[in-house]
């Protein structure tokens, strides 16, 4: 009987590492920015077995000699650009001291996102719905839902769209083609699916736009969409926001090293895009290469957008805890308000005379808005009635909501 | 009227609704071009079309997201999960999504889906085949849960459940697809054929979700059941030689609280049975209730006749079923201070 074989190697047990923590180098060496096959830009209606190099490349449009993917935007849609995503950034700056301020309990900003959730609600359309993740409230910004009423929906007031039943940024506007929030992560992603196959059943040609953050692409809800969107060639655009952290968590827990986010739609069947995710103009040109493939009812598109999250994951959070505190510095994707605004000035088409009077016009109206909320108050000073709580269980109350609101004395 | 077995009424029922609201479609594992495992979606894909009835990947969490999404356009999907067993993949979607839509939009967005799943032991289904999950949706607020016990009640039920704007949990005992069971193996089968419920009419009619049914009228006790038990409770009582009144709660959530609480307070006595294990189970719930709103009225504690607390056992399925014998047992206990 043969004596079995010994191993000469131990093995060992990998548990992957960010490149820099706390007062270390930040680094992003470990990341491609190469563009390399995405220097082309296939027609949208191209198969897919053609498309398969694209997501380890990286769609680039600023900064590019001729991109083939620049969407050729008129100035003044780029200037309107510019305005939304300043005002989004305002936006989030103004909420976060109000929550220090004590005005709300949480707040969470998409500082060095903003292209990506603003670029597709300028350029779908009003029917289309987004499924976004919560660092998305540009897109009601640029789909122009009232401030007053964002800030009422923070403060949890007596004017507050949800009626005080859902935390903070978790906003709900179907009239904006934008569906309800959760805090769960990525659980979203198949209903995104679902609504494009029902648009679809529906001979309809409307599309959904489904976001995921790159941590929660390990959740099964993920591979689940994927798989739908795959078999029945769902109408939508998926799109992964790879910021890099999933609170203190490295992109390098989400998936193995030396591949991409994007190219795990090549086993699902659909093209993968991975995108500079700071570069407004690109995360436009996939946006629509995409949504005209759907449109076109050749199913859906992953994409990737490459970004960094340089807030820190909530007013609950601080980064420095876990990240060297300049890493938002060392981005090499830089910051999406700061590149395209040296585009258009290189253009001619701006100037930091009108930024800055940009800034002062847009933080007049933020003031405003958040003067007229706190007229009508803060978090605890200003509430819906208790009765509230007791709506939208069901469509119609059962009576334990009817007892129990009694038993309240609401 | 036809005679159907409950295969053939929750067909029937799919089949109404297919044909009478286009924004009807179903989904699940094995229910397009085979018509399910259990045959319950048979001749639906060919006579309505593969887009109305059609097979989905093993994703009990994907068919449910799916399902809400297309809540959310504007249809009511009517997805099949292929055993109550199978449900827990797609639980966080039921209870954190489908659940809670409504409520945390505002009104906004809701989900009117019904999740159609057989459930419930008596055919040597193992651990994996035979559980009774109905508790755990019924702590869940936001979501129905509608159990049926004969073929009429089915098609009534799972037509209202469908036209409802909430999420509905449908759960179908399968032990009951093809005939009455009193509780007691090894005898021969019975069909529907000649049950009062077995008459079913073609057409569309409901039966109320939240509208408990009085099986068996009686004064000494009231017995508490739904979906197979019910059966189980009609021998029990008989072998018990106690009069008691039967109800059948239908649906679990809403909870026919009336009718319930109107019984045992003219009885004082109140036995409960359910299939799932004891602890923690729908019993525990109904128990509370009836203490809360009868306890002056009561000559005896409640009990509760329940699956043991184990997981579902193979070759012990009838030590751990809770046949008549044992409701039987449960009766002459409440009655002994009579």
């Amino acid at each position: 009987m043969a004596e079995p074989q010994t191993s000469s190697h131990r093995l060992e047990l990998h548990i992957p590492e960010p490149a820099a923590r706390p007062g270390g180098t930040a680094s992003f060496d470990h990341i491609s920015f190469a563009i390399g096959a995405a220097a082309r830009k296939p027609a949208p209606l191209a198969p897919e077995a053609e498309l398969r190099e694209l997501p380890f490349g990286l769609i680039r449009v600023m900064g590019t000699e001729n991109s083939a993917w620049d969407p050729q935007l008129p100035p003044e849609t780029m200037r309107q650009a510019l305005r939304i995503m300043l005002q989004t950034r305002l936006f989030e700056d103004r909420m976060f001291r109000a929550h220090r301020q004590g005005k709300t309990s949480f707040f969470m900003k998409s500082t060095g996102e903003e292209a990506i959730g603003i670029a597709p609600a300028m350029l779908l359309g009003a029917g289309d719905m987004c499924f976004p993740t919560y660092r998305m409230q540009g897109w009601l910004i640029a789909r122009g839902y009232p401030l007053e009423m964002m800030i009422n929906q923070i403060y949890s007031n007596a004017k507050d769209p949800l009626a005080g039943r859902q935390l903070p940024i978790l906003y709900s506007a179907r009239d904006y083609g934008f569906y309800s929030l959760s805090g769960n992560v990525g659980s979203r992603f198949g209903h995104a699916v679902g609504w494009a196959m029902a648009s679809a059943y529906k001979g309809d040609d409307k599309i959904a736009l489904g976001f995921i953050g790159e941590g929660s692409t390990a959740e099964g809800d993920f591979h689940e969409a994927l798989t739908f969107a795959g078999v029945y060639r769902a109408p939508a655009i998926l799109a992964i926001n790879n910021n890099q952290w999933a609170i203190s968590t490295f992109a390098g827990i989400a998936t193995a090293d030396g591949t991409t986010f994007a190219s795990k739609a090549i086993a699902y069947g659909i093209p993968g895009l991975r995108v500079d995710g700071n570069d407004f103009l690109a995360v436009w040109a996939a946006t629509q290469w995409a949504a005209e493939r759907a449109r076109a009812n050749l199913g859906a598109t992953l994409i990737e957008f490459l970004t960094y999250r340089a807030s820190g994951h909530s007013t609950s959070d601080d980064p420095t805890k876990y990240r060297p505190a300049d890493e938002a510095a060392h981005w090499p994707l830089g910051d999406p308000i700061e590149r395209l605004k040296a585009h258009l000035i290189q253009l001619g088409e701006w100037s930091e005379e009108r930024h800055a009077q940009a800034g002062a016009e847009l933080t007049e109206q933020l003031r405003s808005a958040q003067r007229a909320a706190e007229e009508v108050g803060t978090l605890g000073q200003s509430k819906p009635s208790v009765a509230e709580m007791f709506n939208c269980v069901f469509k119609e109350p059962d009576w334990r909501v009817i007892e129990q609101r009694r038993e309240l004395g609401v | 009227m036809a005679t159907m077995n409950m295969i053939q009424a929750i067909n029937s029922a799919l089949d109404v609704k297919l044909t009478d609201d286009p924004d009807t479609l179903i989904f699940g594992e094995d229910v397009g071009y085979f018509g399910g495992v259990f045959r319950v979606t048979d001749g639906l894909a060919k006579k309505h079309g593969l887009k109305r009835c059609f097979d989905t990947p093993i994703s009990e969490g994907g068919i449910i997201a799916t399902a809400i999404g297309m809540g959310a356009y504007g249809l009511r999907p009517i997805p099949e999960i292929q055993f109550a067993d199978y449900i827990l993949p797609a639980f966080d979607q039921l209870v954190s999504e489908a659940a809670r839509l409504r409520y945390r939009s505002g009104g906004d967005f809701w989900a009117p889906i019904t999740v159609r799943s057989p459930y419930g032991g008596g055919i040597f289904g193992g651990q994996t085949h035979s559980q009774s999950p109905e508790a755990i949706f019924a702590h869940i607020t936001g979501l129905k849960t509608v159990i049926p016990s004969t073929p009429y009640d089915a098609k009534g039920l799972l037509i209202a459940a469908i036209e409802d704007d909430d999420p509905v949990i449908f759960l179908e005992p399968k032990r009951l697809y093809n005939g009455p069971f009193d509780g007691r193996p090894g005898q021969a089968l019975k069909t529907w054929e000649g049950h009062p419920a077995a008459d079913v009419p073609e057409g569309h009619y409901t039966v109320p979700l939240g509208k408990a049914a009085v099986v068996r009228d009686g004064q000494e006790a009231t017995v508490l059941a739904y979906g197979t038990m019910v059966h189980v409770a009609l021998a029990g009582i008989a072998e018990s030689g106690v009069d008691a009144e039967l109800i059948d709660l239908r649906s679990i959530v809403p909870l026919d609280i009336e009718t319930i609480t109107a019984s045992v307070a003219k009885t004082g006595r109140c036995v409960i049975l359910h299939e799932a294990s004891r602890f923690g189970g729908f019993g525990g719930e109904l128990a509370a209730l009836l203490q809360e709103r009868c306890f002056w009225a009561l000559k005896s504690p409640i009990e509760r006749v329940a699956g043991w607390d184990t997981p579902y056992p193979h070759a012990f399925e009838w030590d751990y079923f809770p046949g008549p014998g044992r409701l039987a047992k449960a009766l002459a206990r409440v009655m002994e201070n009579a």
